[in-house]
């Protein structure tokens, strides 16, 4: 038996990632110069000693499905471990995860499996580190029947947020998704404990209602309210982002770069985990000048990078300037560029001579092979 | 389709490198910023298709244990072969061998249970990145006895003393293995031999009380053995001294050299950790280096080497010098021609500073 069997929701799209998720899940979108972006939550269950752990995907799993394998690098490759839970058929038909707690309620007899106490619900598309232990902790502390983690968030974007009103010890009575007028502005992170037995109760009597959404936040969290169950807020402290637009995307890899956060610690007590691909350590050039970036194995950089993000076996050469841009695995950048917020897409080679530089008030540019056609015009960029 | 097996024979090799094979034998000594000189030899074996290695260790192999594990990095940890790490644990009351005919005499299970008729022996000072199926095909089509790789030095230095020099005739014949000093085509320790008749010239050493299988073996008996020689062409490095070490480590720096050694023919592979991308952050200032992952950089660098997970805070300067795992160079630290092994710490304005030739070594663990 486990104590607590973690669900991570890794079947979104991300639609408004645009090109990132054109053939990707947003969970598996590259990340920080070396991770994708589920690796933040994979690395938090295996810091937080969840061991167990089902993976729901649905949209273009294969990189996903790749990317997680047989979950060796955050230590998942073990007895119970990690396991893909990919939409399926059976006796009684099948069909596709029609919402959040839909694809646990198909999946239910994953978790029954191991008869547990508890079930830690979280979407593999958000930036934070947070040890879950502690919040099941307060759980069972407080004799919850559902604990849903919070931060808070200015009140001015409090309306953006699933907001959770709460009175003094946290226990909640109310859920308002994007409130008009927000009368609180602890917002909801997606995080849910469920102690298991009230959880698959309110599962079953949901996939009764044809009216329902089958969500958690629309749905089953309203339900249990309706019925007085015992649900309490965990207040999390600390960076949290969801990475759901591409100025978020870029914004959040450019928080890497700020110290004061410290998002990425290299402590053996906390690591963010993924698949180290054994790449030589970086060469930096005579010609080449790096300030204020991140900078992942098998880069060869002549030129100057500043304020950037660039994963592994990318190549700048000498007189090119990338500026406050993200550059994805095998990015080949020629001589005399510049570059300036753009998100480089893998494997993307751009020619000799290109500027392409945005505006700082205007949306990261995304390019890859496909755009940069466009970009290259003189409507886009200008080339030499 | 005829397999090699592997050995890396550690028996005999040369440990002139002070402070940093204090604790740890030469094959585990760090090299080129992330790797270890064993990695460069295995690296080869296994992308040449050897899948069944063993390792000759005859001591300071705790290192050498911790590094290699269960050989899953080099894509060892297998069902059939894989990685076997033979220390001395010697108990037949039996046993007349001597030198390093003890670990083939001990470990004849090893030969024995291998599908494998060929045996690829190496060290592990020579470094290179080669595809050895080359010299195997090779070493078939001549139907020898035994195949040497060698390699021809463009400059002698004096780390290449002590290395045999292959005189061959037209087609290939090895006709004598020498010390001529003038001769720059050096044997690398890397050579390809029949199973069956490893073997047996193992037996005839021992019955005749040899203790060095390759002088006595193969060397000795070059006039009744066919032996070929295949010549190992690119970048590569013959590594059994402090001053050998600085340079070739160096030499990476030269963008051709890095690229020959690394990306040539097949990456080399080494332990992996989980470090992040290397953090260069405002005001620092690196030129010409090479960084491994989980570096952080508020100094100065500069035609060095930083491993894995060191830390060179605001106005260090570092030059000329090769930084081991995780050392921390605190603020306003000067060093230059100086070799840090793993976790040193320098502290506040030390500054060290070595000579070109003879570079100012640290051991592990120091704080200074």
């Amino acid at each position: 038996m486990k104590e607590c069997v973690g669900m991570l929701l890794a079947g979104g799209e991300g639609k408004r990632l645009g090109e990132l998720t054109h053939h990707l899940a947003k969970p598996a979108v590259p990340f920080g110069g070396k991770y994708r972006i589920i690796d933040f939550t994979l690395s938090n269950c295996t810091n937080s000693g969840i061991s167990t752990l089902g993976v729901l995907t649905q949209y273009s799993p294969l990189e996903l499905n790749k990317h997680i394998g047989n979950g060796k690098p955050w230590d998942m490759d073990k007895q119970s471990g990690v396991t893909v839970l990919s939409p399926y058929t059976a006796k009684t038909g099948g069909d596709w995860y029609s919402g959040t707690a839909d694809a646990i309620y198909q999946n239910m007899h994953f978790i029954n499996q191991f008869n547990p106490e508890y079930v830690l619900v979280i979407s593999g598309d958000h930036i934070y580190q947070m040890d879950y232990q502690k919040m099941l902790e307060q759980h069972k502390e407080t004799n919850a029947d559902a604990t849903i983690s919070v931060i808070e968030v200015p009140w001015d974007d409090a309306s953006r947020f699933g907001i959770l009103n709460a009175s003094d010890n946290l226990r909640i009575f109310e859920f308002e998704e994007k409130p008009k007028n927000p009368q609180s502005n602890l917002a909801s992170m997606g995080i849910y404990i469920f102690t298991w037995n009230k959880l698959k109760a309110y599962l079953l009597e949901d996939a009764q209602n044809k009216a329902s959404s089958h969500d958690f936040g629309k749905d089953i969290i309203p339900a249990m309210l309706d019925d007085t169950q015992r649900l309490f807020a965990y207040r999390f402290h600390g960076y949290w982002k969801d990475v759901g637009t591409i100025q978020s995307y870029w914004e959040a890899n450019m928080d890497l770069l700020d110290e004061n956060l410290g998002l990425i610690s290299n402590h053996k007590a906390w690591r963010i985990y993924t698949h180290d691909s054994n790449l030589p350590p970086q060469y930096i050039s005579q010609t080449a000048t790096v300030n204020n970036s991140l900078i992942n194995s098998g880069c060869f950089i002549h030129g100057t990078i500043e304020n950037s993000i660039l994963f592994e076996n990318v190549r700048v050469e000498q007189t090119s300037t990338v500026r406050q841009s993200i550059i994805h695995p095998g990015v080949r950048i020629g001589e005399n560029c510049r570059l300036n917020r753009v998100i480089i897409m893998e494997n993307t080679v751009i020619p000799a001579g290109t500027t392409i530089e945005i505006d700082e008030f205007q949306e990261p540019f995304v390019i890859n092979q496909e755009t940069l056609g466009g970009m290259l015009t003189p409507a886009g960029g200008e080339s030499k | 389709m005829k397999k090699m097996m592997g050995l890396i024979n550690l028996d005999h090799e040369y440990h002139v490198f002070n402070e940093l094979t204090y604790f740890r034998n030469s094959a585990s000594i760090p090299f080129g910023g992330r790797y270890r000189m064993i990695d460069f030899t295995l690296s080869n074996m296994v992308n040449s298709n050897i899948n069944e290695v063993a390792i000759f260790a005859r001591n300071k192999y705790r290192s050498l244990l911790d590094h290699l594990g269960t050989g899953e990095n080099w894509d060892l940890d297998r069902r059939n072969g894989g990685l076997f790490i033979l220390p001395p644990d010697w108990n037949d009351p039996s046993d007349r061998s001597q030198g390093d005919l003890r670990f083939f005499h001990n470990n004849r299970d090893y030969f024995h249970r291998s599908q494998s008729e060929y045996v690829l022996i190496s060290g592990s000072q020579f470094v290179s990145n080669s595809d050895y199926k080359d010299a195997f095909t090779y070493h078939l089509e001549q139907e020898a006895d035994i195949t040497l790789i060698s390699t021809n030095v463009k400059e002698l230095f004096p780390e290449h003393y002590p290395y045999f020099r292959i005189e061959a005739d037209e087609n290939g014949w090895v006709t004598e293995i020498t010390n001529d000093q003038t001769n720059a085509e050096l044997f690398t320790g890397v050579y390809i031999i029949n199973k069956n008749l490893l073997m047996r010239l193992v037996d005839e050493c021992i019955a005749y009380h040899k203790d060095n299988f390759f002088i006595c073996g193969v060397k000795d008996k070059l006039a009744d053995l066919k032996v070929q020689r295949f010549e190992h062409t690119g970048y590569s490095a013959f590594i059994n001294s402090i001053e050998s070490y600085f340079r070739q480590n160096m030499n990476l720096l030269d963008a051709d050299s890095y690229h020959d050694l690394f990306l040539s023919n097949h990456f080399i592979r080494t332990k992996i950790s989980s470090n992040p991308p290397v953090k260069y952050r405002k005001g620092s200032e690196v030129k010409h280096s090479l960084l491994a992952n989980g570096c952080v950089v508020d100094g100065r660098v500069e035609e060095s080497i930083l491993f894995r997970d060191v830390s060179i805070q605001t106005g260090a300067t570092v030059k000329n010098s090769i930084i081991m795992q995780r050392c921390t160079i605190e603020e306003g630290v000067h060093l230059e021609n100086v070799i840090l092994d793993k976790d040193v710490h320098v502290t506040k304005g030390q500054k060290i500073i070595g000579s070109k030739e003879k570079p100012y070594v640290v051991a592990k663990r120091q704080v200074i």
